[in-house]
This record gives structure tokens, sequence and C-alpha cells, in this order.
């Protein structure tokens, strides 16, 4: 549970999480066995169809929430349970408790609720002096440790054997050994007297099915079970976001939600519970059944616009398992709540903005959770929104703003960079790199070397250098990103040179400045809108075949986040719609478009080997996965694959100047990856990622030379003759 | 019955047992009741009376938690929702083996019940689940409490998914007061270290036997 009033407090806490090496190990061993079992478990499915079934069903169940809550609320009512709506947490317990009174009730069993977390349920009923006990082994290990939950899924997932045998050590007052299997029974024993004592259950739902009245539980442990049958109460609270019309909706959404938490087919146990069942105990005649639906902003979000997909959310955990970040920092630093990407927003909407200031601003935007979730939730450009909207409810902070100002004036900007050019002077030393960081920049960003500003910008080498190619087979515009431009403009160089080589007109139109992203990162949605539009009126798509860009960041904000911002306005939006859609990444120009000249490549292979890193914003943003792989091959590079390939560099742009510590952590990985291939050559098709993995091997001593594609591409062609 | 029936029906049953072995569940074809009757006794003769180590009697507990196994002495089974003749019969078999059949009040034995024996109402071969309609508490607490459970499964019961199943779970959920359970495998966790352990809060082992009925 993250609380840090500050975000220099919440950075504190982040580092002593870093410095725990047991859970460093654990969530690495997750994050790459996650992905198998995942793949393993829908494998021959068609995952985007279900993704997207899942997305639509819900969305439609959203629109007409009041309706299905009524239409659940009277076949329930008709099958016996007794239907209760709280607007807010506080309400839900007090429902709950005055339950628990009305019915005498001592203690109370749970089992696993992401709701009742929400509202802190356990406190309240311990308040009211209820003895509560949670039945999931992993919840009832940190309701002992008074922890919140780490995981959605795996809520104990941050601790070791060792440290859940020195907990059982104490509550059975007998020595434990540290072996999972005997802890396990352990508990067993243990919660099967809880059950047996038990006066009231508490469950969740993972589906209230509007057309029979029916809740759905999604388990394993099989507590659940125990939960609703022994005690002669029970109380499900309920997220008004569970509601689904029927039940051929709720095993739709049974298909993704196992495979995509846990990588299994099933769970264990479903189960479908359809009014008070048959109770055989002494003290009462009938079982009591009542369930709580909980409001707490839910109807409102279903109403947002740009919001209302959050409550697709199945809480399968799988944004977290994915989420480089979250896989660095672990759950308690990763959510207040509700943890992963899906936290990070909903800790807005659902416990304020003082628990959200801080945690929306640590997704480095690599995409991961998008694309693995269950319900195609566009999780981190939501997370950017809750963050602007935040800014603008608080006041922006002044660098933002200051960036911003800089930005909306592209001559303003570049006349800026080129002073720093020369400001840096005195701590380049005549290296490409700033030997020493001026001390505006954190000291914990000296993880890796960072790059000096070029002496000369493309732009204004462009002039001089732009070819003259006659008969071109297409005209395309080259779009620059600020970081090409003013600090590796020889890579834009060797790009212009591969696509001269092939017959491909390029023009650089000079009014373009940044994409916008670093604002948009920021939650500066006006400047980037600003941006937006000068990139826009400087470039005239009708005028080319392509828009070609060498930044996959570039490449993805252009693609997708400009029709969004303009898209509607009346003088550019449908200029902006087509600009967007003649963005190309080179490799794709290359590969798939014109189709790489391998006459211009020598043909003996080379003898070391190349590896590549696939920039978060190419692989994902872009569905890119093989093209900047196969110009290596046809150029003749000896391949050699890393592991976790796709996985995040840890640059994501500002996201490194305002948590470096995490950064350089998943930069370690990446290199080392690298490193286990033997190649001699780390490729990519990005300057950010270039930019950070360079800097990382520099400042590490590596024997690794780092590229973008199109410079390991140009060296490898032959000399034109 | 026309042959091409009968061999998706095969088709069926083997992929049934395929998913369900995934899972670690034992998948026994039966010719006969008579066949499965005897397996289910078998496995309980052979069972320690208080599954030593798996269920946790070892271990050293709490004196409450301790207390539990005081309440567990001779080896019992239940079988709650087998048709009142079948139950007779295995009573029958059970009797001289000094084993207790019982078919309700298992709220008497929730310290564990060795074996407990369920019909299954329908079978799910994507998943290798069993569908149990568990309205009766006794039929919960079997599949529950019980440290074995051992289902049959009807051969002409395996439908190919949920979905294909979707009317006749619909139809259970009309009946008021209706506890329908999806049982896939032993129960099971992964809450610590994400280490499988089998038998968390229900059963160690599941059984489940097709029963030859076409």
């Amino acid at each position: 549970m993250q609380t840090a009033a500050t975000l220099k407090g919440y950075r504190r806490e982040v580092s002593q999480a870093l410095a725990n090496d047991f859970l460093r190990q654990a969530m690495d061993n997750f994050a790459v066995a996650y992905r198998t079992s995942r793949a393993n478990a829908f494998a021959g499915m068609d995952v985007e169809r279900l993704v997207a079934g899942v997305a639509e069903a819900k969305d439609r169940a959203l629109t007409r929430l009041d309706e299905l809550y009524a239409i659940f609320k009277s076949r329930a009512e008709t099958m016996g349970i007794r239907v209760h709506l709280a607007e807010n947490a506080e309400a839900a317990n007090r429902i709950v408790a005055a339950i628990a009174r009305e019915n005498r009730v001592r203690t109370v069993i749970k089992s696993k609720s992401m709701t009742a977390e929400e509202t802190l349920l356990n406190h309240h009923l311990e308040a009211e002096g209820l003895t509560v006990t949670e039945t999931d082994l992993g919840e009832w290990i940190i309701q002992l440790r008074h922890e919140g939950p780490s995981h959605m899924v795996m809520p104990a997932i941050h601790l070791s054997r060792h440290q859940v045998a020195d907990l059982f050590t104490q509550v059975t007052g007998k020595e434990q050994d540290a072996e999972i299997q005997r802890l396990v029974k352990v508990a067993r024993r243990e919660l099967r007297r809880r059950f047996v004592e038990a006066d009231m259950g508490i469950s969740g739902a993972n589906f209230a099915i509007a057309a029979t009245g029916t809740i759905g539980l999604v388990t394993n442990e099989g507590n659940a079970r125990l939960v609703t049958t022994l005690p002669r109460v029970h109380v499900a609270l309920v997220g008004l976001d569970k509601l689904v019309p029927d039940l051929d909706t709720a095993l739709q959404i049974l298909r993704v939600l196992p495979r995509n938490a846990t990588g299994q087919a099933i769970t264990s146990y479903v189960t479908w519970i359809t009014g008070p069942a048959e109770y055989a105990g002494a003290e009462a005649t009938a079982k009591q059944m009542h369930i709580v639906f909980l409001d707490n902003g839910r109807r409102a979000l279903a109403r947002d616009p740009i919001f209302s997909q959050v409550l697709r959310c199945v809480r399968c955990g799988a944004c977290a398992n994915v989420c480089p970040v979250y896989r660095m920092v672990g759950g308690h630093q990763y959510g207040h709540i509700y943890i992963g990407a899906i936290g990070l927003i909903v800790t807005y909407f659902f416990h304020g903005r003082d628990k959200a200031r801080n945690l929306v601003q640590n997704c480095i935007n690599c995409g991961a959770c998008q694309a693995v979730c269950a319900a195609g939730i566009d999780l981190p450009r939501l997370i950017k929104e809750v963050h602007a909207r935040i800014q603008d409810e608080e006041g922006h902070p002044v660098e933002s703003v200051m960036l911003s100002l800089v930005l909306k004036n592209r001559r303003l900007f570049h006349t800026l960079l080129r002073s720093a050019q020369i400001a840096q002077k005195p701590v380049t030393d005549q290296t490409r790199y700033l030997r020493h960081l001026p001390h505006i920049f954190f000291r914990q960003h000296d993880f890796r070397a960072l790059p000096a500003i070029a002496e000369e910008p493309f732009r204004d080498q462009w002039p001089r250098i732009a070819p003259k190619v006659p008969a071109p087979r297409l005209k395309v515009a080259l779009f620059a990103g600020c970081v090409q431009d003013f600090v590796y403009p020889e890579q834009l160089i060797a790009g212009v040179r591969l696509l001269a080589a092939h017959g491909i007109a390029v023009a650089f139109p000079m009014g373009q400045s940044c994409c916008g992203l670093p604002v948009a990162m920021m939650g500066e949605k006006k400047a980037a809108l600003a941006v937006a539009r000068q990139n826009v009126e400087a470039i005239d798509p009708q005028r080319y075949d392509h828009i070609v860009t060498l930044c996959a960041s570039c490449a993805s904000h252009l693609t997708h986040a400009y029709p969004r911002l303009l898209g509607d306005e009346r003088r550019l939006g449908p200029a902006a719609r087509d600009f967007a859609q003649k963005v190309l990444p080179l490799s794709v120009l290359l590969n798939d478009r014109v189709g790489l000249d391998q006459s211009l490549f020598p043909e003996t292979a080379a003898t070391a080997a190349t590896t590549y890193h696939a920039p978060c914003h190419l692989c994902r943003g872009l569905g890119v996965h093989d093209a900047p792989k196969e110009l290596l091959r046809q150029a003749g590079c000896r391949f050699a694959p890393a592991a976790e390939e796709e996985t995040c560099c840890g640059f994501g742009g500002t996201y490194s100047a305002k948590f470096p510590e995490i950064s350089a952590e998943i930069l370690a990985r990446k290199l080392a990856d690298a490193q286990r291939t033997g190649a001699e050559t780390l490729v990519t098709e990005c300057p950010g990622c270039v930019m950070q993995l360079r800097g990382g091997a520099r400042r590490q001593g590596l024997d690794l030379s780092v590229a973008h594609l199109a410079e390991a591409l140009a060296a490898r062609m032959k000399a034109r003759g | 019955m026309n042959s091409t029936n009968d061999s998706d029906g095969r088709e069926a049953a083997r992929r049934f047992q395929q998913a369900a072995e995934k899972v670690s569940a034992v998948v026994r074809s039966m010719a006969t009741l008579e066949e499965a009757l005897a397996y289910t006794l078998d496995l309980c003769e052979r069972k320690q009376a208080c599954e030593l180590l798996a269920a946790g009697c070892a271990e050293p507990l709490s004196a409450g938690a301790e207390a539990l196994c005081d309440g567990k002495q001779a080896k019992t089974m239940a079988a709650p929702n087998l048709p009142p003749e079948t139950r007779e019969r295995f009573g029958g078999l059970c009797h001289p083996l000094g084993i207790r059949l019982i078919a309700g009040s298992l709220r008497d034995h929730l310290a564990g019940i060795d074996v407990g024996l369920t019909l299954a109402d329908y079978g799910i071969a994507e998943t290798g689940t069993l569908v149990l309609d568990s309205s009766s508490e006794a039929v919960r607490l079997a599949t529950m409490v019980s440290e074995v459970h051992v289902a049959l499964l009807p051969l002409s019961r395996i439908r190919e998914s949920a979905a294909a199943l979707s009317a006749e779970l619909s139809g259970f959920m009309q009946t008021p007061s209706n506890y329908l359970a999806f049982i896939t495998g032993a129960s099971r966790t992964a809450d610590i270290e994400r280490v499988l352990a089998i038998g968390v809060h229900g059963p160690l082992e599941l059984h489940i036997l097709l029963l030859e009925d076409r």
C-alpha cells in the first residue's frame, strides 16, 4: 500500500524496495515464467479476438449499468437474496456491519475480495468488535502481517518461505520449517478450525449475472466454497462493474480471465450461486444471503467518455505481471490498494488524488500492460490522462510548465538547444559525452553516460547533405524528432543515405519540431496539442507518400496521439488523420514497402554477431516485431537473439530523469541479456533507447557497441563505386 | 446410436482426459458401475486413516487445530448424491471393510472425510472440468472436506466447452438456491513463492471415473 505524501518520500520508499534482493529475484522469475505460461494457455486461440470480445461485452454492459443492476436486484430477490447498494466504501462497510449485528455474528471468515480491500472492510468490522479471518492463503498471510496485497491475484508474492515460516511459528506457537508444502498444510489445518467456528462468510464476486441473479466466483484454493457454505450468513461484496447481462457474457470473460491471470485454462473452482443455498447447520433454520453492490464512483465512471473503459477490468492482474517498473519495485510501491497499471488509474477514482499523485508519475509508458490487458484497456494513455487531470486540479510543476512554454515556441526551443551545446563545453571535455553532470541533474543519473548535444544539428547540415535522387520511386518527408536532430544527427544522415540508395527522395520540412511526447508524458496536454499543430502545419501529408521517422517513440506518438488530439478539429483534423496514416518507421518502409536492395551489401556475412533490442513504441506501439531483424539478416549481419528482446530498456524519456534508480535497474537487466548473446553490436531503432543503452554500456565499460538500425545498415553498405 | 456419434464421444472423452490430467487429476475409464465402486473402495482401503503428511496432522499445530484430529477415527466415505439403490449397494461393500459410508450430516465430519464419491452432472472437454450441481450442502462438503474426491462422469455427459453447455447451465440457474460448481483438478495454491501446492483447503486428490453409459 503506497501512502507516501511527497514524490521525494515515494522515491525513498522505492529505493528501499530496489534494495530488497529477494523481491528482485522473485519478481524476475515471475516476469519470465508468466510470459511462457500465458502463451501456453492461449496456444491455438485468437487472443486478440477474445480480448476484443471482452472489451465489447463489458462496454455494452457499462452503458446499461443501472438497468442491469435493476434486473439483477429483482431477479436475485425472487431467489431469496437480499440486495443492497452502497454509495461509497463507508456505506458498504456499514451495511455489512449492520448485517453482522442483526445476526449476532461474532466471527467472520472471508475469501479474497479486492472490493473488500478497497473499502478496508476488515478494519471496519474489527473496530466493531468482530473477529475477521482471511482464508485465502496469501490474504491470510498478509492479514497476519498487517500488510496490504502486493499483487491482485498473488497478494503475498513479495514474501519468502522463510518469512512465512517465521510468521506461522508465531501463529501456532510451534517451530515451523521453511518448507512450502508443509506450510500450506499448516494453513489448511489452522484455517479449517476458523471455518467451523464462523458465523458469517464474506466473499467477493467475479461476475454478477443480471438475467438469473447469479454470482460467479473464480478461485483456486476452494476457500470461497467453504466461506459461502459453512457459516449461516453469506455476504458478497461486489463492485457494480461486475454486472454482466447473462451467463454467456460471463463464460466469454471466463475464457480469458484465468488464462491471462495465471496461465491456467480455468481455475480449480468456478462457483455459481443463485440464492441462499441449503444450510444444515445447527444455529439457524435457513441460510441468509446478501449481496452488497459497491458504487464508490463506478456509476459516474461508467458515464465518463474517456475513463469508462477502466471498468472493463476483470482483475486478472496481468498489467502488473508484465510491467517493468512493478517488476523492479513490487506491488507495495506500485499501487495504493489496486496494484499495477490499472491500480495507478483507479486509485485516483476510488481513493482520491492524494493517493494517486505520486503513483501516476511512475509509468515508463512502455505499453506492455496494454498489450496484455484481458479487456484491451488503453492503460498507458489513461495513466497520462489521470496525471494531466491531477495537474490541472493542483497546478503544474515548474519544470513541466517551463518545458511546455519552450516547446510551444519552436524557435525558442531550438535556440535553447543550440546555446546548451555551447554551455555544455566545460563538461564534455572534447568527447561526445557529458563527462560529469551539471548539478541541476540528480546525482543518481550517473548510471549511464549522457551524450552531449551535437555541434551541428541535423537541420543545419541538411542543406549541405540533402541527396539528389533522380526519378524517385517514392517521395517521403523525414520527421527527425529532437533527439536525433540535436544529439544524434549521424543516425539521420545514415538513414537518408539508405533511403537515397533505394531511390527514395527525402524532404526535410524545417518547420517541424518535437513530436510532443515528452510533454504528454508530463501531463501537459495543452503543450502536446500545440506542438502537434505545428508539425501538421509544417509537413503537408498530401505532398508525400510517407512520413518517415527513425524514432520509434515519435512514430508511435504521431500515429496514435495526433488523430486523437487534432482529429476533431475543423481546420487541421483531416490533415492530422492523413499525417498519422502516412507515418512509417524506417524499418517498415525498407523491409515491408520497398524491400532491401541486397546488392548494396557485401555478399560475405559479418563475423561478429549482432543482437537487437525492440523499442517499446515500435514492437507494442506499432506492432513491428520482425522488420528490423529481417533487415539486419538481409544485410548480412549474423543475428543472435537476446532474451526478453521486447522488454523495456528503462529509458522512457523524462521517466529516467524522474526515477533514475528504477531506470538503472531495468537497464542493467537489458544489458546483461544483450551480453549473454556474445554479440559485439546491439542494434535498436529508437534514439532514446540508443541513449540509454549506449550510455549504460559505456558507464559499465562493456565491450558492446550500440547502434541505431540506420547506422548498422549504413555501415554494412558497400562504398559507392 | 450411430457410429459417428460414438467416435465423437470417444474424441471428447480423450480431450477431457488430456485436459484433466494436465491439472493432475487421475482419470480412469470404467466399463461398469461395479468397477467404479470397486476402484473407489480400493482407493479408500489403501489410504491412511488420517492422511498424515498431506492433511497436516503431522505438522506442529496450535492446540485448537490439533484437536480436530481427535474427531476423526474410523475411515469414512461420503456419497451424498448417488442414487439410493447404488448407495445401498456401495454401503454393503464398505461395511465388511470397516469403512463407514455416510450420505448426510457431513457437518459432523469437518475434520475430514477420507473419500467423497459424487456423480457429476457434466464434463467440459476443453478444460477437463466437472460440472456438479452442489445445491445440496452434503455435496458441497463432500467435494471440499474429503481428502480424496472421486467423481463419476458418464461419458454421454461430456460436452466440448462451457459455451456448448450454456443452456443446461442456465437451466440450473433458474432454480432457487442453486449452487453450481465447476471443478477442475484438486484444490491448489501458489501463494508462497509461486510454488504449486495441492490441497490447500479442499481435496488433495481428484479422481475422475469415466463411466461407459452408451
